[in-house]
């Protein structure tokens, strides 16, 4: 069972909540929807669902439309942000809900149920009612009511955002191993790029309701196709420095610049933004060829075993990554290192042309986009 | 605030005591605040028993004969008597009264949800052009006094044939309690997340028996509430019930208020046909109790 979304675009009030999406969900596939908030991310999962009606473009199940199809009879199934349970019945009644709906035979019911709370591990709370039990189990039961039924189509909007951190992991992990085995279409929002990375399968783009970018996710990271994406899938967000190409070298500021390399030797002189992950700066150099920058501690934020450290000198502002963690007060002089055969370049438009480690021409990039 | 004022008090005051039985003195500032607390104890107890009072004598006077009741001032009954009471049930044209205000309650209980659990539904999920301000007018509705309706309610029934009949006033009270029906259900509907009904959908339920099975057991405090609100302006609304029916249907207000015979007023059947009349009404708050709090804030707590 294939999902395809067709030139979808949804208007609400005059907003453009997706605009023009096309996409292709592959049966067995895990994709992960990324984007911020009010990217469009549950917008578009309600149109994948047929909770909403795309104003213009079609939604093919199996190359049959099913646009105007309702949820009733679409095999799908959801789990929201927010723990959604029946709060009247027992555990055991909302997860057989779907089945006595698809007036399946008690016996079975009372099997699928058990076998589903078992790999949930919510079995022993199958007397209680949802709202006595912890938010982790709370939602592991929407989860058993959404994995019950042999859906084509199951939809994970943020399923972990109220949990705490370690449950989210541990669940994270368990809908990654309940996935494996079936041959249904996963789709799962998330605002975190570590998620994506985490949860593997196909990560796709959303930005401001557009979808700018779909493959696999270790491509996606690795070849961003623009600043946006570049900027989506990477926390904290990618570094972007203004910088001029002439036929020898590049030069960021009057003081920062460097010889053309080998993998940005292909560059007409120009103006270009040159990106670099905060985790490949360094304190200390790793490289002959990096590059050598002083600037002052603007904040060292510390986030469990790592640090964020926001410097910044007279042209741009940088953010490092590092692992452990390192005090420095503010306005301290440092100096930090670049790796120049680690830049992004992109065009003053936003276009990615060139990733480290691979040449990319425009075309070869918008080819990932659609495929 | 204030248990919890009363609390620290009598924590303080149980910690101290078993520790240091002999030395322990109340700090100043916890003798004074188990003062208020007395105080405030004496004070609530004094009004409820002011706002007993004409109810005891009530029930004083309905077991009293007429005799005694004009004889002089007795504060129980001397003579105890149920005769009024016989009275009241023996006689039709009495117990009649409790019969037509029970069933044009009732029907008007029914008639009320009936039609305020789709139209709040409908505010409380969907949007549509000027949905706001048709809510706000529906409870502009219970502005004008019923005396308003009167004229053009007895003038309709009447050419339709529905004068003096439970439905004439059922239909009548429907336009008080339609619109708060609608206000109450509206906010406790308005708290159960919208994810439910399309969780059910997802289930596979259609709309009708997701709405039967899932949703109305999900606000049952809510219309048990608005059920009890409905009976509460229904049951001493006196005025339009008492035009529009003569016979047939005539509520047992009307008939306590025109109960004078030849014989001057019968006190004591009066007063049993008042404590009568206060029972149904104790018998629903009773029921309803633990959600009415809830209900004056329209389901928005």
């Amino acid at each position: 069972m294939s999902l395809t979304l067709q030139n979808v675009t949804r208007i609400v009030d005059g907003e453009c909540h997706i605009d023009n999406a096309c996409l292709t969900l592959e049966p067995g596939s895990f994709n992960v929807l990324l984007g911020r908030t009010l990217a469009g991310k549950t917008s578009l999962m309600r149109l994948m669902a047929g909770l909403d009606k795309p104003t213009e473009g079609q939604v093919l199940m199996n190359g049959v439309d099913v646009t105007g199809v309702p949820v009733q009879q679409r095999n799908i199934s959801m789990v929201y942000q927010q723990f959604i349970n029946y709060p009247n019945w027992t555990v055991y009644e909302n997860i057989a809900s779907p089945l006595r709906l698809a007036k399946v035979a008690e016996g079975e019911i009372r099997k699928r149920v058990h076998e589903t709370a078992e790999m949930l591990h919510i079995d022993p709370f199958l007397e209680r009612r949802p709202l006595e039990l912890s938010g982790g189990q709370q939602q592991r039961t929407a989860m058993a009511r959404a994995l019950v039924k042999d859906a084509s189509l199951i939809l994970f909007d943020e399923p972990l955002v109220n949990l705490d951190y370690k449950l989210r992991e541990e669940l994270r992990q368990e809908i990654r191993e309940l996935l494996k085995a079936r041959n249904s279409i996963a789709v799962y929002a998330s605002t975190e790029p570590n998620e994506a990375l985490a949860l593997g399968g196909v990560t796709t783009l959303l930005h401001e309701g557009k979808v700018i970018q779909s493959g696999p996710s270790s491509e996606v990271y690795r070849y961003p196709v623009n600043i946006d994406a570049a900027e989506l899938f990477s926390e904290p967000p990618i570094n972007l420095i203004r910088g001029t190409v002439s036929e020898t070298e590049v030069t960021f500021d009057s003081t920062v610049h460097f010889p053309l390399n080998q993998d940005i030797r292909g560059l007409k002189p120009g103006e270009y933004f040159f990106g670099v992950r905060p985790s490949h700066i360094g304190l200390v150099p790793h490289n002959d060829d990096d590059l050598e920058v002083s600037v002052l501690v603007e904040l060292a934020e510390i986030s469990g075993s790592e640090t964020f450290m926001h410097v910044k000198n007279n042209h741009f502002n940088l953010v490092l990554q590092l692992s452990g963690v390192h005090e420095y007060h503010t306005d301290t002089p440092i100096k930090v290192y670049l790796p120049t055969h680690k830049l992004f370049v992109f065009d003053l438009d936003g276009r990615m042309l060139q990733a480290p480690g691979r040449l990319y021409q425009g075309d070869a990039a918008m080819e990932v986009t659609h495929g | 605030m204030t248990s919890m004022t009363q609390n620290t008090a009598s924590q303080t005051a149980g910690a101290g005591s078993t520790q240091q039985p002999k030395r322990f003195v109340l700090p100043a500032n916890a003798k004074r605040r188990v003062n208020t607390q007395r105080r405030k104890n004496i004070g609530i107890t004094a009004y409820i028993l002011f706002v007993l009072v004409p109810i005891y004598w009530l029930l004083n006077m309905s077991f009293k004969s007429n005799e005694e009741i004009l004889g002089g001032l007795t504060l129980w009954p001397q003579n105890f008597t149920l005769e009024n009471y016989q009275v009241i049930f023996s006689d039709p044209s009495w117990y009649m009264g409790y019969v037509n205000s029970m069933t044009y309650v009732s029907l008007n209980v029914i008639i009320t949800l009936m039609v305020a659990l789709p139209a709040a539904y409908a505010f409380s999920r969907y949007k549509f052009t000027g949905d706001k301000h048709l809510f706000f007018w529906l409870l502009t509705n219970r502005m004008a006094p019923p005396a308003v309706f009167l004229l053009p309610f007895f003038q309709l029934y009447s050419s339709v044939g529905l004068f003096d009949t439970h439905l004439a006033v059922a239909l009548a009270h429907c336009l008080f309690n339609v619109p708060l029906a609608v206000w109450i259900l509206e906010g406790f509907m308005s708290g159960v997340p919208r994810e439910i009904d399309e969780t059910a959908y997802i289930d596979g339920y259609k709309f009708h028996t997701f709405f039967l099975k899932i949703f109305l057991p999900l606000i049952r405090s809510g219309i048990g509430v608005t059920a009890f609100f409905c009976f509460m302006f229904s049951w001493v609304e006196l005025l339009l019930a008492r035009t529009l029916t003569s016979v047939e249907a005539k509520p047992i207000a009307a008939i306590m208020t025109r109960t004078v015979g030849a014989t001057g007023i019968d006190w004591g059947v009066l007063a049993a046909a008042g404590v009568l009349t206060i029972i149904p009404g104790l018998l629903v708050i009773w029921f309803v109790r633990n959600h009415v709090a809830k209900g004056f804030a329209l389901g928005r707590v």
